[in-house]
């Protein structure tokens, strides 16, 4: 079976029911999608499918019908997206388990709503959680996002 | 500062064997700063003032100045903080120096953890008290307690590892006097350099290898006029790996040829496994074997997936667990444990009044709690012919390396434990059981590296939590006051059981932790007991956030608002009028937080509730305001202050506040283990969650440094939620909710 991930096409096996999750990590060794709960309760699996943000636990490798980004498709510690920017200048990680998959969810939210509202963020950002309790900086990290990508700069 | 503080880390994200050998040895090139000496004797701990020849804190190499933080990274700024605390005094260059995690020593055995333990009232120790609690540093030292928990790695830092930074810097400087012939009074040192009369700049790695046949002088430590890092909010040192999907955790730890696998043990927790069939998980695809763990099975799989779904196929008959089947059992022998003699009455003052008419009385309890940290329970493990090798995230290594020695037959010397980043610790990573299964399961497929993580599941259903208790209070109020508080706290220990894990005895005395949180709290009250009781029962209980305070927070200061409903007082003033006379700091953050949530003033269909505690040295007092949302309560606002007294990190700081309420809040609010059939009946976040992005209150942090003692930041934040949550609902509905978690009695939005 083969996947575009990260813009590169890979093969990930053979099983068809294969989360997409497990391809990622365990077949690719792209170990920056995280497992938390594998039924869909945490995002902390939250990759993109053609810009959407979807649970990887609950995609099976044969259902995937887009280009998929993982967090290692969203920059580098060379080279920080500007989502990723904004995570720094908050410090919002604190274990940081949880973090890979809000940062998608919150892509995904400001490439559809370039200006969301708080309710808009609440409703988008409702599926992930955080055990450390880091959302008032994920809050902030996305406000500044939205802002950076407004023109506000960095 | 993202560039160069990630770099290092990168280089030495994956685990190799290679990458260890570098950290830790001289013969690449570099100097380890006594990291060889941790293997002899570690640093005297009854006279670091004197200070301390080498120190196994920092390595120099030619990369540039690595820090050793020996502490478990779970998210509360460890590897920032405490690499300051050398940073500060060494002059290095903060954005360049890489943190490791380094070997289970020894030498880096928690010398707080002692002063800690002591049976007395942290806000009331005297000077003696705590020269006492330092001897007993000595014990975690003979016991190579090397242990992240009981929120004191700053304290227990503080002054280590500033000397080791101090140290060393004094040694560069002879090195580099030695070399130029300059004088050592005319040198300075900056940005990872010692700097000549001329200018000239001799950078660290260059001066390493002659600094290390120098004997290092005596030094004093700066006064914290002259910081420049410490004190201040510092960029963490792990952010861009986190934010990069490039920090390694445990569940991320990759080795060449490495096989995945799960484990499925007995849910009725500690009960045998009668029987099992392998057959049905062989039939499935990509599952490779199925090993026998006496009390449970490992699966061994193509992924982890195959691997979870293999160990979901085997028809396993499970025996019976070694307590109660039910929850309600569970409570009847909790409750049983009051009829018994207390194991400890450590606040006896004054005289307890018989019963009286106009007497308060309540009865609480809370229930089993999970720690779920986002990460779930995995280990990688390898065995060779004579050696094993375990990667984890564990806030144990020294104690995990011990006990996987033990479950192989390895002697501990041959047993090597990398610790990665911890996705969530909580104390749940303070257990070594997980690290433990995978050297087992490791142990049965010699020379292949074997990962082993645990499903949500299993996560839930086998942790070790925090106690179900039950309290009993009884209060007589006179002229505004509390005249006599008398309480009994019964649970089963955390502290036996931790101890029986950990040493294979339970120590006699009176247990601190099952009652801190509700006796040692700074309260004038003339007459005032409290009694532990301690349940024999045998469902695992651990060190949850906070540990005893958790529970006890919520009991006493839910019922310190009962009395001062009972006086027809204001539940804030009320706590002032007893706490001032006996802890200023502690009445100061009350006074804060009274400040900055607008006390006394609230907004229609809104309210408020408080509660204080000073807990691991830290007083922290919160409020939390609840509204009412067409029948439902929504936690819209919290405030906290706190004085942990000398801040080194207050950005670490406030988001370690921020943390610990929302922890205590979920629980409070939402949380609960239930027992059915001697099996946990929670299995996942659908039925075990937490407050979420849109259920999360706005919260505002002060932090005062009047304090004179340096407490704790990582758990402080958590006890008074409970409280302060529960106490906003009484004042918004008139209901006074005595038993956790609330949802049971309201519903909050969801
Ligand atoms: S692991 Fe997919 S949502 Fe939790
Ligand atoms: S940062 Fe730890 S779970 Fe979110």
């Amino acid at each position: 079976m083969r996947l575009t991930v990260n813009g590169t096409p890979r093969e990930v096996g053979d099983d068809p029911d294969l989360p997409l999750l497990w391809a990622l990590r365990d077949v690719l060794g792209l170990t920056g999608t995280k497992f938390g709960c594998g039924v869909a309760a945490c995002g902390a699996c939250t990759v993109l499918i053609d810009g959407a943000a979807v649970r990887s636990c609950q995609v099976a490798v044969a259902d995937v019908r887009g280009a998929v980004t993982t967090i290692e498709g969203v920059g580098t510690p060379e080279a920080l997206a500007p989502i990723q920017q904004a995570w720094v200048e908050h410090q919002v990680a604190q274990c940081g388990y949880c973090q890979p998959g809000q940062i998608l969810q919150a892509a995904a939210l400001l490439a559809s709503n370039p200006n969301p509202t708080d309710a808009d963020i609440d409703a988008a950002m409702a599926g992930n959680l955080c055990r450390c309790g880091t959302y008032p900086k994920i809050r902030a990290a996305i406000r500044r996002a939205a802002a950076m990508a407004q023109g506000a700069g960095p | 500062m993202t560039r160069s503080a990630n770099r290092p880390a990168r280089r030495l994200g994956r685990y190799t064997r290679r990458g260890f050998l570098v950290a830790t040895a001289a013969v690449a090139g570099g100097v380890a700063f006594g990291v060889w000496k941790a293997r002899e004797v570690p640093p005297n701990p009854l006279a670091p003032e004197e200070g301390v020849a080498l120190n196994p804190w920092l390595l120099i190499d030619a990369l540039g100045v690595t820090v050793v933080v020996p502490r478990a990274e779970m998210g509360q700024g460890v590897r920032t903080t405490l690499a300051a605390l050398v940073a500060e005094e060494l002059d290095a260059d903060f954005a360049a120096i890489r943190v490791i995690h380094g070997p289970p020593a020894q030498a880096y055995y928690n010398g707080a953890l002692m002063e800690a333990g002591l049976p007395y009232p942290a806000y009331a120790l005297t000077e003696r008290q705590r020269w006492i609690g330092r001897q007993m540093a000595v014990l975690p030292k003979l016991l190579s307690l090397q242990v992240t928990g009981g929120s004191t790695s700053t304290v227990d830092a503080f002054e280590k590892m500033r000397l080791a930074g101090a140290t060393a810097r004094e040694t560069l400087k002879r090195a580099a006097a030695a070399r130029t012939g300059a004088d050592i009074a005319q040198l300075l040192t900056e940005a990872g350099a010692v700097v000549l009369p001329d200018g000239t700049r001799l950078p660290y790695p260059e001066l390493a290898a002659e600094a290390a046949a120098i004997a290092p002088p005596e030094v004093t430590l700066r006064d914290p006029g002259q910081w420049r890092l410490l004190g201040r909010p510092l960029p963490r040192t792990d952010m861009v790996e986190k934010v990069t999907g490039t920090a390694t955790f445990g569940a991320d730890v990759m080795l060449p040829g490495m096989k995945f696998a799960t484990v499925r043990m007995n849910p009725r927790l500690g009960g045998p496994m009668l029987s099992f069939d392998p057959a049905p998980a062989l039939a499935l695809g990509g599952v490779e074997r199925v090993i026998d763990l006496g009390t449970g099975i490992a699966v061994v799989g193509a992924t982890t997936w195959h691997a979870m779904r293999g160990a979901e196929a085997v028809a396993v008959d499970w025996g019976p667990a070694p307590y109660p089947e039910t929850s309600a059992e569970i409570f009847a022998a909790i409750a049983a444990a009051f009829d018994a003699a207390p194991n400890s009455t450590l606040r006896d003052d004054g005289e307890i009044p018989p019963p009286a008419a106009g007497d308060v009385s309540a009865e609480y309890r809370v229930p089993f709690l999970a720690h779920a940290t986002m990460e779930p329970m995995n280990a990688t493990a390898l065995r060779t012919a004579d050696a094993l090798e375990v990667w984890c995230g564990t806030q144990a290594p020294v104690v995990t390396r011990d006990k996987c020695a033990e479950a192989v037959g390895l002697d501990p010397a041959a047993v090597t434990v990398h610790t990665t980043y911890l996705g969530g610790g909580f104390g749940r990573r303070a257990e070594f059981d997980f690290a433990v299964l995978a050297a087992r399961v490791a142990d049965a497929m010699p020379g292949t590296p074997v990962k082993v993580t645990w499903s949500r599941a299993e996560d839930m259903r086998h942790d070790f939590y925090r106690p179900a208790a039950i309290a009993r209070f009884r209060g007589r109020v006179a002229g505004g006051r509390i005249a006599a508080l008398e309480a009994a706290i019964a649970a089963p220990s955390v502290t036996r059981q931790s101890m029986g894990r950990l040493a294979g005895f339970a120590p006699p005395g009176p247990d601190k932790g099952h009652v801190e949180g509700a006796f040692d709290q700074p309260y004038a009250i003339p007459n005032w007991r409290v009694a532990g009781h301690l349940a024999d029962l045998a469902v695992p209980v651990g060190f949850w956030r906070s540990v005893g305070n958790s529970m006890n927070a919520f009991f006493h200061e839910s019922f310190i608002d009962e009395l001062a409903h009972a006086a027809g007082a204001d539940p804030l003033r009320f706590r002032l009028d007893h706490v001032r006379p006996v802890h200023a700091p502690s009445a100061r953050v009350l006074e804060a937080v009274a400040e900055m949530s607008g006390w006394g003033e609230d907004a229609p269909g809104t309210a408020k509730g408080v509660a204080f505690t000073h807990s691991f040295g830290t007083p922290v007092a919160e409020v939390v305001e609840v509204a009412d949302e067409g029948g439902s309560i929504r936690i819209t606002r919290a405030w906290i202050a706190c004085d942990p007294g000398r801040v080194l990190d207050p950005a670490i700081v406030e988001a370690q506040m921020v943390s610990g309420l929302v922890y205590g809040l979920s629980a409070a609010a939402m949380q609960e283990i239930t027992f059915a059939g001697g099996e946990v009946a929670q299995e996942n976040f659908w039925d075990h969650d937490a407050l979420r992005l849109h259920t999360c209150p706005k919260v505002e942090v002060r932090i005062l440094q009047d304090n004179p003692h340096m407490g704790g930041v990582g758990e402080p934040g958590t006890p008074p939620a409970a409280a302060a949550l529960a106490n906003a609902v009484f004042a918004l509905t008139g209901q006074r909710i005595r038993e956790l978690p609330l949802r049971r009695s309201v519903r909050f939005v969801a």
